[in-house]
């Protein structure tokens, strides 16, 4: 735009969308201005995805008027979104696995003359804006942090006007974070408006100028970040006094190791995954021990030899409460007193297109009465459903809704609650709060934490270094399918850990 | 030795090509994530039209489309009732091929025990002369060779050009297309066409060239055939042309084995081709991650713009 018209970018009145059994965005207004990062905050259930979805054009609204740089527009579709100079990065990634990081770049650009020297320029911005992508690998094997860097990139490469991010700093390290607000803020600069949707409150606070409130569906306030405390911004948020996770009175330090790795050493079954070598750690009863590594060092592949779906080879290699457990497959493990939540929820956790309480038998089924004789008590799995519900406070219609039908925080909540209602001896946990907003965020780890309270083995794989160090007694590494030394959390900071985390992964590229 | 090998390599050539067409138009159909199981129903239209206008127009090129004609009216058909209507495309697929096999039959009542004109070879004076090589390449009808050069096209098509990136992206995830802007019911109704267009040529070659008259399921299974040599080729385009090659030379065997008299039960020598092309196929293709890059991941799933 070599003149911009006077006014706001975009301006959304009276925005309203409703859901079966569900007003999800009731009367909303938005207006982003030129050349603003806008934070747009709300828990999981708020209507902040259906209100950018209506924006994106991926959702019609049923009432509300929409104008774009001066004209009231009707958004129909994303094409027209992006033909407007609307750019979206999306919390749940819109990626072609069986493609190449390239091909699906090449998929979101509208013409031929776009897409020449495409290579070169993916391979630039990725340089330029510190988002590394190999442009020819299959996103198949990628991680989760690599794939965001695809959406990003992606975008970036059409030089949009408005730049939605949802939730994009879920699985970035405080350095990559860093970069990207870097990124964000020259794209502010050059004339980008970025819509900034993100449960960390105090990157709110730093990157955005203006946030805008929603709760259940409505505006609730609009206010400037900077001006107010991140526990301010939470209260309105969620409209209720947070309290700090209880600290824990310190662990005993001679309990009985109740999971045990000696020397895994596991090659990993994807093309470009991360081979774990000679990872060796002992977790005491009553112990959290954390683990924190740059996306994509051999997190997955480790969950995945814990919890039984890569077999370990030897039986000694991974003992689960004094029992030598590499052979076992994840069925035995779990009977064994193994309980396992994976990173991704939708489809790995838990089977989208089954009810909840079909869901709490899936990993439940080791539970007092719930298969007898081969058949499923449907009364008690259904108790078994609404106890987790209940004690975890999951947001839902009840035990027989379908587990796609919440919002991602309840869903992980719900799948936490199914593991720790079990009183497993050892519960591992993959990135236990990612996408999730403050308030589930807060009963999740209370949760763990009440767990290792009991005398349970927990171990965190988390991407979050502060989460690492609000649940863990002991702190380590993984860069490059090693894993540090476990050291007490109090000895380091998280400063160290984040240079211990980036150096040791760019020694390993 | 060298009439044999002419006549084996001949007929294996001949044979496979009706499978090889179909097999294409099945492969774009499924990597866009259709499952169009009415393949056989789709062969059978093509060949009844065919040969029934060729018949009535003593055109052999109007008989061909005409089985083109038939073949995309069929699909159409079926992306009516799966796509935008949204049947179960198994279901749909099945009824599809019942649908062909009795429509088919029930017009071809009285065109059973007639000629009609036969697509002819092709003959480029003294390169199909030369021995064993030229009739075996240079001496075939035109459908053969067209049946090869659309192999490559939408091989390379697929693998190399934006619309084949566009194509595997809709039969991928169709959802993510569909946010990117790109019409996926209308890529998909497209390659449902495209796919019965073939399947009627397949059908129009049966009637009009392999073997030139109209009977009753003259197709015999082989829409079948097609349809499992996407699967067992992980979907990868030259290893449709060995299955049906390796079909074509089971079937040239199968004959002479029963030709020559020995005391093999004839119902087991006419199973061979069709189990012998389908064992070859697993027995080369079993690589899980092969397969699972290869799948088209929303494969008989129905498409939905939601809101």
């Amino acid at each position: 735009m070599t003149h911009p018209l006077p006014g706001p970018l975009l301006q959304m009145t009276g925005m309203t969308k409703q859901y079966p059994g569900c007003l999800a965005n009731d009367a909303v207004n938005l207006t982003v201005e030129r050349n603003q990062i806008h934070a747009l905050l709300g828990e999981n259930g708020a209507g902040k995805s259906t209100l950018v979805k209506m924006i994106y054009g991926v959702t019609r609204p049923d009432a509300g008027t929409v104008i774009w740089d001066g004209a009231k527009v009707t958004i129909a579709n994303p094409h027209q979104a992006q033909r407007l100079g609307i750019g979206m990065v999306f919390q749940h990634f819109s990626l072609f696995e069986t493609l190449t990081v390239a091909e699906n770049i090449a998929l979101g650009l509208g013409s031929a003359a776009e897409r020449v020297g495409l290579r070169e320029r993916i391979l630039r911005i990725s340089t330029e804006y510190g988002l590394p992508l190999e442009p020819d690998r299959v996103v198949h094997d990628l991680s989760v942090g690599e794939r965001q860097r695809i959406e990003i990139v992606r975008c970036l490469l059409q030089n949009p006007k408005l730049l939605i991010m949802d939730e994009p700093t879920s699985v970035l390290t405080p350095n990559e974070a860093q970069a990207l607000f870097g990124t964000l803020r020259r794209l502010a600069a050059e004339g980008c408006s970025i819509l900034y949707i993100s449960h960390k409150l105090e990157e709110v606070r730093a990157l955005c100028s203006v946030a805008t409130i929603m709760r259940q569906g409505r505006n609730v306030a609009s206010c400037r970040p900077a001006e107010k405390t991140v526990r301010e911004l939470a209260e309105i948020m969620i409209a209720a006094d947070l309290s700090t996770p209880t600290p824990r009175p310190a662990r005993v330090g001679t309990a009985r190791p109740r999971l045990v790795l000696d020397r895994l050493t596991v090659r990993s079954p994807h093309q470009f995954g991360t081979d774990l070598k000679d990872i060796s750690l002992s977790v005491a009863g009553g112990e959290i021990l954390g683990i924190a590594g740059i996306a994509g060092n051999g997190q997955n592949e480790l969950m995945d030899a814990l919890s039984g779906e890569i077999l370990a080879g030897r039986p000694e290699t991974i003992w689960l409460d004094g029992q030598p457990a590499g052979h076992l497959g994840p069925r035995e493990r779990r009977l064994a007193g193994g309980c396992f939540i994976p990173e991704e929820r939708n489809g790995h956790g838990a089977v989208t297109t089954m009810t909840l309480a079909e869901n709490a038998l899936l990993s439940g089924f080791g539970q007092g009465g719930l298969v007898r004789f081969g058949l499923i008590d449907v009364g008690r799995t259904v108790a078994f459903a609404e106890r987790i519900i209940s004690r975890f406070d999951v947001r839902t219609s009840g035990a027989q809704a379908e587990a796609r039908s919440l919002s991602g925080g309840n869903l992980q909540k719900f799948l936490v609650g199914r593991e720790v209602l079990q009183d497993p001896g050892v519960l591992i946990i993959n990135q236990p709060t990612w996408g999730v907003d403050a308030g589930a965020a807060l009963a999740i780890h209370e949760a763990i934490m009440a767990l290792a309270r009991q005398g349970a083995a927990v171990l965190v794989i988390s991407q979050d270094l502060d989460e690492v160090f609000v649940l863990a007694d002991q702190v380590a590494v993984i860069a490059g399918g090693r894993l540090s030394a476990p050291v007490p959390t109090g000895s380091v900071t998280v400063e160290d850990m984040g240079r211990l985390m980036g150096g040791a992964a760019h020694a390993e590229v | 030795m060298s009439f044999f090998l002419v006549a084996f390599l001949v007929s294996t050539i001949a044979a496979a090509t009706p499978l090889l067409l179909a097999a294409v138009g099945e492969l774009v159909v499924e990597k866009v994530g259709v499952l169009n199981l009415g393949v056989e129903g789709m062969m059978l239209s093509g060949a009844i039209a065919g040969f029934a206008t060729a018949h009535e127009t003593g055109s052999v090129g109007l008989g061909v489309l005409a089985a083109i004609a038939a073949g995309m009216a069929m699909a159409l058909l079926f992306g009516v009732i799966s796509l935008s209507l949204q049947a179960n495309q198994t279901a749909t697929g099945l009824a599809l091929t019942i649908f062909g096999r009795g429509f088919s039959a029930l017009v071809g009542a009285r065109y059973v025990g007639i000629p009609a004109p036969t697509l002819p070879k092709l003959h480029l004076g003294a390169l199909s002369d030369l021995p064993v090589v030229g009739p075996v390449l240079f001496a075939q009808d035109p459908l053969v060779y067209l049946a090869l050069v659309l192999l490559g096209l939408v091989a390379w098509g697929l693998r190399s050009t934006h619309l084949g990136l566009i194509l595997r992206a809709v039969g991928d995830q169709h959802n993510a297309a569909h946010a990117l802007g790109y019409p996926v019911l209308g890529i998909r109704y497209a390659a449902v066409v495209f796919g019965g267009a073939l399947a009627g040529l397949a059908g129009g070659y049966m009637s009009l060239a392999y073997t030139p008259m109209w009977a009753q399921d003259m197709t015999a299974g082989r829409g079948w055939v097609a349809v499992a040599l996407v699967t067992f080729a992980a979907w990868r385009p030259f290893w449709l042309l060995v299955g049906a090659w390796c079909f074509g030379a089971l079937m040239y065997l199968s004959l002479y084995v029963q030709a020559l008299g020995l005391p093999v039960p004839s119902a087991l020598l006419s199973a061979l081709p069709y189990i012998g092309t389908v064992v070859v196929l697993v027995l080369i293709s079993r690589d899980a991650r092969r397969i699972r890059l290869h799948r088209p991941a929303m494969l008989g799933q129905p498409f939905q713009t939601r809101g």
